[in-house]
């Protein structure tokens, strides 16, 4: 493996409602390297969201520090977090979230409009197996479908890393099993550094390495010796 | 409290912007309401009970000279309750400070006990004394315009000499609530004095000593006035009676008149504008606040709440915000009625003002605005609560888009996805966009209603001062004169022209419709005064024939080359019958006219004038109005330059006030469709908008897919809003249109310009207000869970 696109060090999130103060994530430590698929698995409330939220861009940390290639996330501004997340982080969400008035492949274009290397939206859509199917609108496409969109968008711009939460959450095991199918390609073909964020552990043996979360923290890091492909996993 | 209710208080609570937003339409609404009909009811009793307890007469009649043995035949007429006598007289009065001569009417007083009709009201002071003729009351308003006091002196020349009178008592007539000098556009109060004299005293100064020449009736009620108007001519005739006319012909209650109308339309015309843009309002916030309830609609149903107590729950927010728009209304309203009825006050001459409110009108306002309310809220909450429970507890379908242009078109059009999805989005809901779009209109034209009255009176004025009548001043004659006046009028100081004009007093007549108006004769080569056709173009008079203005064109019916009939109400008194030659523009009074020639040879008088028009070297007029106050055959004198000012100022405090208030409204309007279809859209799109956030779209890329929308929409119905406006313009030309005036349909491209520009203002306010909201989205919360 090569030098680490994310380095994490004492990484804390507090959320703080009224009196009430939620330590979502308490001083995780990780190395997130280029070219790695990596699942984390922990229970709701664990804090793997929230770490995934910091990397993302989509947050700030309360105390701690990430590295993104050397750089600081957590001393960025507004702009800047912007400019991070358009360039080079994607995103693929438990519920999608297409744009319901744009086709997939509109949806896909919106993100290559703005992005600074992006490949066409039609190779985004053909590396997800959607290739036929771009002139649809989202509600003209199953969940399945519509989530390998929301991956082709994600990918579309060339990130170098790809953020998953829940993706197959809503989806049953078949329809789910061409989505992971779709994330382990991208991540070989491309080499872009994936976290999948999954209650579902039948999916741990598809990543290079396992974190475990609990009580917002990482409880155990695994390496998987023997990676199977996702068509050899159902749930 | 019930579960339901707290849950409805809470929703208002945080609905609390555009809760405020539907009530200000409805508000407004509302508030013109009340404002126009609160002030139409105070204008209305208050003149009401002024004509009642001072006895405004019914008929009035002008004559020569009649013996008052007369009056005996004419309380005999049928339906005839009084009839009073009077010597009226027209003057001119010197004021100490007042360069220019002014206008009196010197109107006689019994000597002993009241007159029958047209009682005075006296605010100040007493009655001449029987038989002195220093002694005057006078009209309030002219004596507030000079500070005048008991005790004051003025000049006045009645028949031929100049007397000093003193001021005795200041008084107000229901003759004279608007007090317009001969010949005058627009009161003007310095120049203009009603004086009330003895009976005796004025009747030995014109040698009418047991005689009149006007009389006033009172008329049974029922007794018709036609009827009467015929009879009482009939008799008249011969004492040279030039034409009985009733209330509707008295000027100072024709203007009054037209005044009512116009605020009656006020309140037709304005508040369903603003109680349809509120039920459109309130349907499109609650389709969306149910459509976000759904799961929470289903859920109450499978609790056990029937359809309609679900359907109540939602109808009670509805009549919140309504009655929260009532309240406001009513009170705005009330307080703006009774400011617009002190402003009549003033402009009025009225002894008191009664502010009248009839309370059914308030019943009404909130009986209406609650319907309003409730038919904008039924599609909305009937989609809904009539779902089984099983349903309405699953996500709604997703939304279906369709193509606004082919692939093709759109990669030719170059648009990116932000625009794309903005463009989609109109489409995907058109009645919405449609109705936002027409409620955008609205508010440009109303304010296309209230800016083009300022170009219509531009145009008016310039026709009017600077094309028509262009002369600096008008001399008026008590009787005609032989024309050669004309010589000695061009010697008087600074004349540099004068042209003469012969004014005959006819009654027009086409079938059954006719008109009692003058005749006026002109040269032939006229250039002062002059005769403009529909193209403003000078006209010039032909020899025979009668030239009419549109107005007298429309209430006759006539058009080029019919003959009509003309009853001379002075002189032989004969009945002609004249063609019509041509149709003419003129926006003031019922305008005929002849060429002074031909006018003479039909009256077989030979050449005499009434009067003449003169250009004057402005330097020269101390000296020329000196000249005229001593003039003794000069009855009255009109003065452009002057009534021109007058004309500005009474119409620029009118006009103002009107445009301010039709401002305020087309931004409540414009603010509250913008604010809440940009309300709406976010809360429908806050997931998209997120979705572009994260991926990496700034805070501005991402706005502007909520502004494309509503800033094209406010666009597109720019075209609308000045066509409705060039509707509601015409409609308000109709409206005002009367014998007296009529005011033209002219609209400046600047006053389109002028309106959309405000709305544009309004609209971008409110975009801005809510884009504040888009920088707030809560990217995480949003995006995690299920629409």
């Amino acid at each position: 493996m090569s030098e680490p696109v994310f380095t994490v060090r004492g990484l804390t999130k507090v959320y703080r409602t009224g009196n009430i103060e939620i330590r979502a994530l308490q001083g995780a430590d990780l190395d997130l390297n280029a070219g790695e698929l990596v699942v984390l698995l922990g229970p709701s409330g664990s804090g793997k969201s929230t770490l995934l939220n910091l990397l993302g861009g989509l947050d700030r940390p309360t105390s701690g520090s990430i590295l993104f290639k050397g750089r600081e996330l957590a001393a960025l501004g507004e702009a800047d977090l912007t400019e991070y997340r358009r360039n080079h982080v994607g995103f693929v969400f438990q519920f999608y979230n297409l744009i319901p008035s744009l086709t997939a492949r509109e949806n896909v274009a919106l993100v290559t409009e703005i992005a600074a290397d992006p490949m066409s939206p039609d190779a985004a859509l053909e590396l997800v197996g959607l290739g036929p199917r771009k002139d649809h609108f989202p509600a003209e496409l199953s969940g399945g479908e519509q989530q390998r969109v929301a991956i082709a968008r994600a990918i579309a711009k060339r990130p170098e890393v790809l953020l998953c939460d829940e993706p197959t959450g809503a989806l049953d095991s078949r329809t789910g099993v061409r989505v992971l199918e779709a994330l382990a390609s991208v991540n070989a073909e491309l080499g872009t550094t994936t976290a999948i964020i999954t209650h579902n552990a039948a999916i741990k043996d598809m990543a290079h390495r396992v974190f475990r979360f609990g009580d917002g923290c990482i409880t155990s890091v695994e390496v998987n010796a023997q990676r199977i492909a996702p068509s050899q996993i159902s749930w | 409290m019930r579960s339901l209710d707290k849950k409805l208080i809470r929703d208002l609570r945080r609905m609390w912007a555009q809760v405020l937003a539907i009530a200000a339409v409805i508000a407004a609404g509302i508030a013109t309401l009340i404002l126009a009909s609160g002030a139409y009811n105070s204008l209305y009793e208050t003149r009401d009970a002024y004509y009642e307890r001072h006895r405004f007469a019914d008929v009035f009649a002008n004559l020569k000279r009649a013996p008052k043995e007369l009056l005996a035949r004419i309380r005999e007429i049928p339906g005839v309750v009084a009839a009073e006598p009077r010597i009226v007289k027209l003057a001119i009065a010197e004021i100490e400070g007042l360069a220019e001569p002014a206008s009196a009417i010197a109107i006689s007083r019994p000597d002993h006990g009241e007159p029958r009709l047209n009682t005075l009201y006296l605010r100040r002071g007493r009655l001449p004394e029987p038989g002195r003729v220093d002694q005057v009351t006078v009209n309030e308003s002219f004596a507030k315009a000079h500070r005048f006091d008991i005790g004051s002196t003025f000049k006045v020349i009645l028949n031929g000499r100049k007397r000093e009178v003193t001021i005795v008592g200041i008084a107000l007539s229901p003759e004279y609530i608007y007090a317009l000098g001969p010949g005058d556009l627009m009161p003007d109060d310095r120049r203009f004095a009603v004086i009330w004299m003895s009976e005796k005293g004025l009747a030995g100064l014109f040698d009418l000593e047991g005689a009149f020449n006007e009389v006033s009736l009172k008329l049974l009620k029922g007794a018709s006035e036609a009827d009467v108007i015929a009879r009482l001519d009939s008799l008249l005739a011969r004492y040279g009676g030039a034409g009985a006319f009733g209330r509707k012909d008295q000027q100072s209650h024709a203007f009054l008149d037209a005044e009512l109308r116009q605020l009656a339309a006020m309140a037709r015309i304005v508040p369903p504008i603003f109680l349809a843009v509120s039920a459109f309002l309130i349907n499109m916030t609650l389709m969306r606040l149910v459509s976000l309830e759904r799961e929470q609609i289903g859920l109450l149903k499978a609790l056990g709440y029937a359809g309609r107590e679900i359907a109540w729950h939602y109808a009670k927010l509805v009549l919140a915000i309504s009655a929260l728009g009532t309240l406001a209304g009513c009170t705005v309203g009330y307080q703006l009625g009774n400011g617009l009825t002190r402003l009549y006050g003033d402009f009025f001459h009225f002894p008191f003002l009664i502010f009248e409110r009839d309370p059914a009108i308030y019943v009404i306002a909130a009986l209406v605005a609650a319907l309003a309310a409730i038919i904008g809220a039924m599609r909305a909450v009937g989609g809904v609560v009539f779902l089984p429970p099983a349903v309405a507890m699953q996500a709604p379908v997703p939304q279906r888009y369709k193509r606004v242009l082919s692939k093709r078109g759109l990669e030719i059009a170059g648009f990116s996805q932000l625009t794309v999805m903005a463009l989609r989005h109109i489409v995907r809901r058109p009645v919405r966009a449609a109705l936002t779009g027409l409620g955008i209109a609205l508010a440009v034209s109303l304010l296309i209603t209230a800016f083009f009255t300022l170009d219509s009176v531009e145009h008016l004025i310039d026709v009017t001062f600077f094309r028509t009548d262009r002369q600096d001043a008008t001399l008026n004659f008590s009787e005609v004169r032989p024309d050669n006046v004309v010589q000695d009028v061009r010697r008087l100081p600074g004349v540099m022209r004068a042209e003469p004009f012969r004014a005959v007093a006819v009654r027009l007549r086409k079938g059954h419709r006719f008109r009692q108006l003058s005749i006026v004769g002109k040269p032939k080569d006229m250039e002062l005064s002059r005769i403009l056709d529909s193209h403003l173009q000078p006209v010039r008079l032909p020899s025979e024939g009668l030239v009419v203005s549109e107005r007298v064109a429309e209430v006759l019916r006539v058009s080029r080359g019919d003959i009509v009939e003309v009853d001379v109400l002075e002189g032989r008194r004969r009945t002609l019958h004249v063609p019509v030659v041509d149709i003419v523009k003129m926006y003031f009074g019922l305008a005929v006219y002849m060429d002074i020639e031909a006018l003479g040879r039909v009256m077989q008088e030979g050449r005499v004038v009434s009067g003449v028009h003169i250009a004057y070297d402005a330097s020269r007029s101390v000296a020329l109005y000196r000249a005229i106050k001593n003039t003794p055959v000069v009855t009255s004198v009109g003065l452009q330059r002057v009534a021109l000012t007058r004309f500005r100022e009474t119409i620029a405090q009118n006009i103002n006030i009107m445009t301010s208030v039709y401002i305020a409204l087309s931004m409540i309007i414009a603010f509250g469709v913008v604010y809440n279809s940009a309300r709406v859209q976010l809360s429908e799109r806050a997931r998209e908008l997120a979705s572009l956030r994260v991926m990496g779209f700034t805070r501005l890329e991402v706005s502007r897919v909520l502004v494309t929308e509503l800033v094209l929409l406010t666009l597109l119905a720019q075209p609308f809003g000045w066509w409705i406006g060039q509707f509601f313009a015409w409609l308000t030309v109709e409206g005002f249109s009367s014998d007296l005036y009529r005011i033209p349909f002219v609209i400046e491209r600047a006053t389109y310009a002028r309106a959309t520009l405000v709305v544009l203002v309004a609209a971008v306010v409110s975009i801005l207000i809510v884009r504040s909201r888009v920088d707030r989205l809560d990217l995480i919360g949003v995006l995690k869970t299920r629409e």
